[in-house]
């Protein structure tokens, strides 16, 4: 374990948290990162980037989204007191508006004219086709083939909104590929365009600044949990696919040492079968997509598809800084399996009345396993990072029901 | 000597006959250990005069289709970056001159173990590496090793690299200078010769190794003019998808697939020396 002072001073000039993260890309797209860099300091430097982000998160998103006491599912569980950090109820029902909302208005200042972005379920294409489609700028979303057919009310949502859909067919199909199909449009068109990651992942300064806008969600936990119990929270969950829910909670937090954070990781089919995207759990560092960090590999450095019936999770690497938290201990990753996080789905539309999406569902099985044993007065915060209603399909079909 | 020295020697003896040379790319293991090695064997005398070997890579996010598909077909066949390295110790065993750089993606360097994959690159015969992701803000945890081994690490520059930033990445360049002669993947747009004739001179006035140019280099007049443009010209994907066209639905190898392999690199080799000798005699 690494001794520090602090948790929150990552990542150094080049982008690394430890030895995760820097910026591993072919020279073609190293000016670009470095431009996005320049101009992303500069935005940081200027109130009037912050007072035109705050007014859109309030006006556009919705924020601040409520910290909400989860009283049944709390009698339910017979320990921790458990509250949800609602933040299913931003505009396109998920955190990832965020973050698109934060880097579109940097891609505007940098006078960009197309965005590219990629997909896995389609919550992130969706958020950015939103922003474009508020700007009226160009939008074209990667997105897998195989996750095309799996998620096509999001893929007719992305055509409403004016974004065009590209089909990845080239390696597995899936999200990986479709990040590298986005990082080879960036590379061929490297003037106009903007390349808006959705998650806490890839080159520096991608991680911190998806990090940055999504702190929104722990620094506005901070002001809550101290307006409703007069005191910090004593642990924090949220589910981690690429960590970008997970650590805009986590962040303003890191200093707090009587804060506990525990990170949910996809553990599919179970950690032994090997079809899971635990890639803290059972992953191990490695380069991918600009980064690195831990990721799910064979003994050749070929990176594994990951698997888990969320598709927000199903991503084979994890944000740098989260290998960074998990090496030095300051977090701790667990995982659970799909039949766990569908248990909690169904746990939570009937004891609270809300439908989480799968990967919130996650975190709350983890909470579901630990509640019980924890004193009443435990203060817990969930973050409730996204809504069900994407995935009605998926839980149906797992509870043998026809639509 | 070091095995590095091979680079050097080469492009002294291109200069002395008074032309370009004609650097290709094969994938190992592509579609399968053996047809590979035999087309690997006989490149040299197919004309090539400098032999990059593509390590397969899952996720070759700088390359375009043809070379994706490379990568896939050798993983397909079980190939790894073990059997690469043995690739070339057989490979030296008939040639010690033809220099060989080993080109792909860091992650299976970074998982074999840096120490020990320089070890065992430089006994197989390897002269110089090109690792893609691996800028030189990053190059220093696999320069070093490589260094004290004798293995050079080439460096990308591309025409997103402006004059301020050439210093940055020739101060870590060894063997030379590969110009990426576009903004785009691997087997894709051509570039113009003018605009890189005018990039070489650029790159110039910063290093005294040679310059090559490449992606997008497809033809025997193309190579020529790129060759005659810098020091000499990579051909990757067209070479490659020589291999795809002589391979069967599953990815197998068909018959007559190194031959139709080495045949279309003596075209390439033909138009590279051509180019020279018109040069020599302007």
């Amino acid at each position: 374990m690494e001794a520090v002072n602090t948790y929150r001073a990552g990542p150094d000039e080049h982008g690394h948290f430890g030895i995760y993260g820097g910026r591993y890309v072919a020279e073609t797209l190293m000016p670009l990162i470095l431009e996005v860099e320049r101009a992303y300091r500069a935005a940081c430097a200027d109130p009037a980037f912050a007072a035109e982000f705050d007014y859109y998160l309030k006006h556009y998103v919705g924020r601040p989204s409520p910290l909400y006491f989860a009283e049944r599912l709390t009698e339910r569980l017979g320990g921790a007191k458990i509250y949800f950090k609602r933040d299913e109820l931003n505009h396109t029902g998920a955190h990832k508006i965020n973050n698109t909302l934060g880097q579109i208005l940097l891609a505007r200042r940098m006078g960009k004219k197309r965005i590219i972005a990629e997909t896995g379920a389609g919550q992130h294409g969706v958020a950015t086709a939103t922003v474009c489609a508020l700007f009226g700028i160009r939008c074209e979303v990667y997105m897998g083939a195989t996750d095309i057919e799996r998620q096509s009310p999001n893929v007719f949502r992305m055509k409403l909104l004016g974004a065009e859909v590209r089909p990845v067919r080239s390696g597995s199909g899936t999200l990986k590929d479709a990040m590298n199909d986005a990082v080879r449009d960036w590379v061929a068109n490297v003037e106009d365009t903007y390349y808006l990651i959705g998650t806490v992942a890839g080159p520096h300064p991608y991680p911190v600044m998806v990090r940055d806008f999504q702190s929104v969600i722990g620094n506005e936990v901070r002001e809550q949990i101290v307006e409703a119990e007069g005191r910090l929270p004593d642990s924090l969950i949220a589910c981690i696919g690429g960590g970008s829910n997970a650590l805009g909670l986590f962040h303003p937090f890191l200093d707090d040492r009587g804060v506990r954070m525990i990170g949910v990781e996809a553990a599919g089919h179970g950690i032994e079968t090997g079809e899971h995207c635990a890639s803290l759990t059972a992953g191990d560092p490695g380069v991918l997509h600009g980064n690195r960090t831990y990721l799910l590999q064979d003994a050749d450095g070929q990176i594994n598809e990951g698997h888990s019936l969320a598709a927000g999770l199903d991503y084979p690497g994890v944000g740098p800084e989260h290998a960074w938290l998990r090496d030095t201990g300051r977090v701790e990753y667990v995982s659970v399996t799909d039949s766990e996080a569908l248990e909690a789905f169904e746990l939570c539309s009937r004891a609270e009345g809300i439908i989480p999406a799968l990967e919130p569902a996650h975190a709350l099985a983890y909470v579901a396993r630990i509640a019980g044993d924890l004193p009443r007065d435990h203060l817990m915060v969930m973050n409730m990072c996204g809504r069900g209603d994407k995935d009605v399909f998926t839980v149906a079909g797992h509870l043998g029901v026809e639509l | 000597m070091s095995t590095g020295s091979r680079i050097g020697r080469r492009f002294e003896a291109l200069k002395r006959e008074g032309r370009g040379g004609l650097v290709t790319f094969v994938t190992a293991g592509d579609p399968d250990r053996r047809t590979s090695m035999e087309v690997f064997r006989g490149l040299p005398a197919a004309g090539a005069d400098v032999i990059e070997l593509g390590i397969p890579f899952s996720d070759p996010m700088a390359d375009g289709p043809a070379i994706q598909a490379a990568s896939q077909r050798a993983l397909k066949a079980g190939h790894t970056l073990a059997a690469t390295l043995a690739m070339v110790a057989e490979f030296r065993r008939d040639d010690a001159d033809t220099p060989v750089i080993l080109m792909g993606y860091y992650n299976p360097i970074y998982v074999y173990g840096v120490e020990r994959f320089v070890s065992d690159a430089a006994t197989a015969g390897v002269d110089a590496l090109i690792v893609v992701d691996l800028p030189p803000e990053e190059c220093d945890e696999l320069l070093g090793p490589a260094a004290a081994v004798g293995i050079d690490l080439i460096f990308l520059v591309a025409p997103t690299t402006k004059d301020d930033r050439l210093p940055v990445v020739l101060a870590k360049a060894g063997g030379f200078v590969y110009y990426v002669s576009i903004t785009g993947i691997t087997g894709t747009a051509s570039a113009v010769v003018t605009d890189v004739a005018a990039a070489v001179e650029r790159i110039r006035r910063h290093t005294q190794i040679p310059v090559a140019v490449g992606f997008g280099i497809k033809t025997p007049e193309q190579a020529a003019e790129m060759a005659g443009a810098a020091d000499a010209a990579v051909v990757g994907s067209a070479v490659v998808a020589k291999v795809a066209e002589n391979v069967d639905e599953t990815g197998a190898a068909l018959p007559g697939l190194v031959e139709a392999v080495l045949s279309f690199v003596g075209e390439l080799a033909d138009g590279v020396r051509g180019a020279g000798a018109k040069g020599a005699a302007q």
